[in-house]
């Protein structure tokens, strides 16, 4: 299996929506075939076209704050030794996280579309907050599906949303995360297709919802590349992306301006939930070798028992609890680009502690899987590697659960 | 494959006058035992029996029949069991026409030419998979022709003419339309002549199709649709067992009751 040079990784699927022949495609019912072709017609244009780009630009600019800023992190890399830690603040764009991208590009395109209602799905919340604002912002109705045992420990997502005009629709089915979330929003789309503009809040789905949500959390990368080049003159020599591995959107925007550099200069590693400590149930299905299976219209590595019926997860992250993953994180692992691994909920709690007694930075519980990684591993480096995490997520929304496991927020 | 039981069974309910009655239900639901007991029971007025395999996420699924899924999963039902409730039922009337039903991921984690051949052993005649659309779908739906299993094809009220054309063209027997846009059990939102107008479109491309209605079809509304080759009900009957053992009466009387009702309307 092999990556193409010079052209986005979204785009190098053959025509039934493959990356690498075996990973993403579009397992949709019927009714939901025309919307979908719609849609990617729709996108085709649209990212063809100047004007939209120069509307997209603006409100990256003048909505999200872009560019989010590129520290390094001193006092935390001079505590552990070796490498040195760096850190793209994302949290800091408007919202908090890095869904907002995908949010924003969305409502343009709903809006482009003619249609006004938009729907989505969330796990920690954060989708579902952005896309609420960029409902408000762009004057859509707002619908989202959520499931119950997040809506119970991401309050402070579901109070902003609901500020924002949104209707959260609560999910009781399975095992009530945002696996049941994405699963409902997909029925309520295949329902009201005609009026409603569904956008899936990570790079998971049909192909389209893939490429769309690559496409705008791209952004992150384009800036980090200019920022790298303005701090070390030329890009590093050895350099590591660290991003946690939900879905994998903030991943892959991460790290699409670097993928085809050498893995020797640049290494891409993405860290999954590996829940609790004791538990066999986790939610990294790349790094705990699951099977492909089939899961919300695409092929991917899948918690899922020998049957196929997907397998419930279990990770202290809502936004990282989902049993699937993008098909282009299974193609970078099958090509061997990016090399995967995870983090538990203790390893997880550890790293939050460490960076906020070190550091001005609040990072959530999310990419605090991915500080773990790089807690783990900076030690055992030279000086001039140059670790980069992606603090994708702002723990505003973790002050409940943080209050519970670690007695203080 | 003129002959297949699945094309009589149209026949005999033609030479009737009368539509073909189509039932759902979940195999395993509420276990395996009870789920061939309906079976048996309601092939007295059915003139085909769909049976679902469940899957624990289904994206086009409404209440009723997830709540069945999640009921004939939570019991235990396995792939091979689906098999053996099909083989059971084959033996007691092998002359009724067996539609499978789900979800592509189970079929690939049992493996697509096992499934298939697993089927023919079995004896079941049809089977929709309800997110494995065309074109993607040719490369199954020609595997199940070769080994005389028709492969249902679904149209839909957003499938284009272009589509609807080639779909039509490489179908089988039978096609499912699906009244509405929808998931299953919703309540019927289009009127029954525009939902007939849509179907006749689909007869206008090849009057020797079979062309079924499915969704949203209950008690209520399965009369006006009688023009149609063939109605399916499903979350009406998943409903009633829901009730029924809600209710700790008897599922196999009471569903049975529903489907000969049903019968009797399009009599």
């Amino acid at each position: 299996m092999k990556l193409k040079k010079n052209i986005p990784l979204i785009d190098q699927h053959d025509k039934y929506g493959f990356w690498g022949d075996k990973f993403g495609g579009s397992f949709i019912p019927e009714t939901l075939k025309k919307p979908v072709e719609d849609l990617t017609d729709k996108f085709k244009k649209l990212r063809k076209n100047k004007k939209f780009i120069r509307k997209r630009d603006f409100y990256f600019k003048n909505y999200i704050g872009s560019p989010t800023s590129f520290i390094k992190l001193e006092n935390l890399s001079k505590h552990l030794g070796g490498a040195q830690i760096w850190a793209k603040v994302v949290s800091e764009a408007n919202g908090g996280a890095h869904k907002i991208y995908n949010a924003t590009v969305h409502a343009l395109i709903c809006k482009a579309m003619g249609k006004k209602y938009i729907v989505g799905d969330t796990g920690a919340g954060y989708a579902g907050k952005m896309l609420s604002m960029a409902a408000k912002k762009f004057g859509l109705k707002c619908k989202i599906f959520m499931g119950a045992k997040d809506i119970r420990r991401q309050k402070p997502n579901c109070d902003a949303m609901k500020k924002n005009g949104a209707e959260i629709v609560p999910v009781y089915s399975g095992s009530q995360t945002l696996v049941d979330a994405v699963s409902e929003c997909m029925r309520y789309w295949v329902s009201n297709c005609d009026n409603t503009h569904m956008c899936v809040g990570s790079t998971v789905g049909p192909n389209i919802f893939v490429k769309i949500c690559g496409w705008s959390t791209a952004q992150i990368s384009r800036e980090l590349k200019t920022q790298l080049k303005k701090e070390f003159k030329k890009i590093p020599k050895k350099i590591k992306l660290i991003n946690c591995v939900g879905g994998g959107s903030s991943a892959y925007g991460f790290w699409s301006e670097f993928i085809d550099y050498d893995k020797k200069q640049i290494e891409l590693i993405g860290v999954e939930a590996g829940g609790p400590k004791k538990s066999k149930l986790h939610a990294a299905p790349l790094s705990r070798n699951a099977k492909i299976g089939i899961l919300h219209g695409a092929a991917s590595y899948v918690c899922q028992n020998n049957e196929g019926q997907i397998q419930e997860t279990e990770s202290i992250s809502a936004g990282l609890d989902y049993p699937g993953v993008s098909p282009i994180h299974c193609f970078l692992k099958d090509s061997k680009r990016a090399r995967y691994t995870y983090a538990t909920d203790e390893a997880a709690l550890n790293a939050y502690k460490m960076v906020t007694k070190f550091e001005k930075l609040n990072p959530s519980l999310e990419p605090s899987h991915a500080f773990a990684e790089a807690i783990k591993i900076a030690p055992k480096l030279s000086r001039d590697t140059i670790l980069i995490v992606n603090s994708c997520g702002d723990a505003k929304k973790d002050r409940d659960i943080l209050r519970e496991r670690l007695g203080k927020y | 494959m003129n002959n297949s039981l699945i094309a009589q069974s149209f026949q005999n309910a033609k030479k009737e006058n009368r539509p073909a009655l189509l039932t759902y239900t979940v195999a395993g639901d509420n276990t395996k035992k009870k789920s061939l007991e309906i079976l048996k029971s309601i092939s007295k007025y059915a003139d085909i029996c769909e049976l679902g395999f469940p899957h624990n996420t289904p994206i086009a699924d409404g209440g009723q029949i997830q709540t069945s899924a999640y009921r004939a999963i939570k019991n235990g039902i396995k792939i091979n069991d689906v098999f053996s409730v099909v083989r059971k039922f084959k033996k007691f009337r092998k002359n009724k026409p067996i539609i499978l039903m789900g979800y592509y991921n189970m079929i690939y984690q049992y493996d697509e030419n096992k499934f298939i051949s697993k089927c023919k052993k079995s004896k079941v005649d049809g089977i929709i998979v309800v997110d494995l659309p065309y074109p993607e779908n040719k490369i199954f739906a020609s595997k199940c022709k070769k080994n005389k299993i028709n492969f249902i094809q679904l149209i839909s009220p957003t499938t284009s003419k272009s589509r609807l054309k080639k779909i039509v063209k490489d179908s089988h027997d039978m096609i499912y339309y699906i009244s509405m846009l929808s998931t299953t059990g919703g309540k019927l939102k289009v009127s029954p002549k525009k939902i007939i107008q849509e179907y006749q479109k689909i007869k206008n491309q090849n009057k020797s199709k079979n062309v079924v209605i499915g969704f949203g079809i209950t008690e209520k509304t399965i009369r006006s649709l009688r023009k149609a080759d063939g109605l399916v009900v499903g979350s009406a009957i998943c409903k009633e067992i829901t009730r029924s053992i809600k209710k700790r009466q008897n599922t196999v009387i009471n569903v049975t009751n529903i489907v000969k009702k049903l019968k009797n309307k399009i009599q």
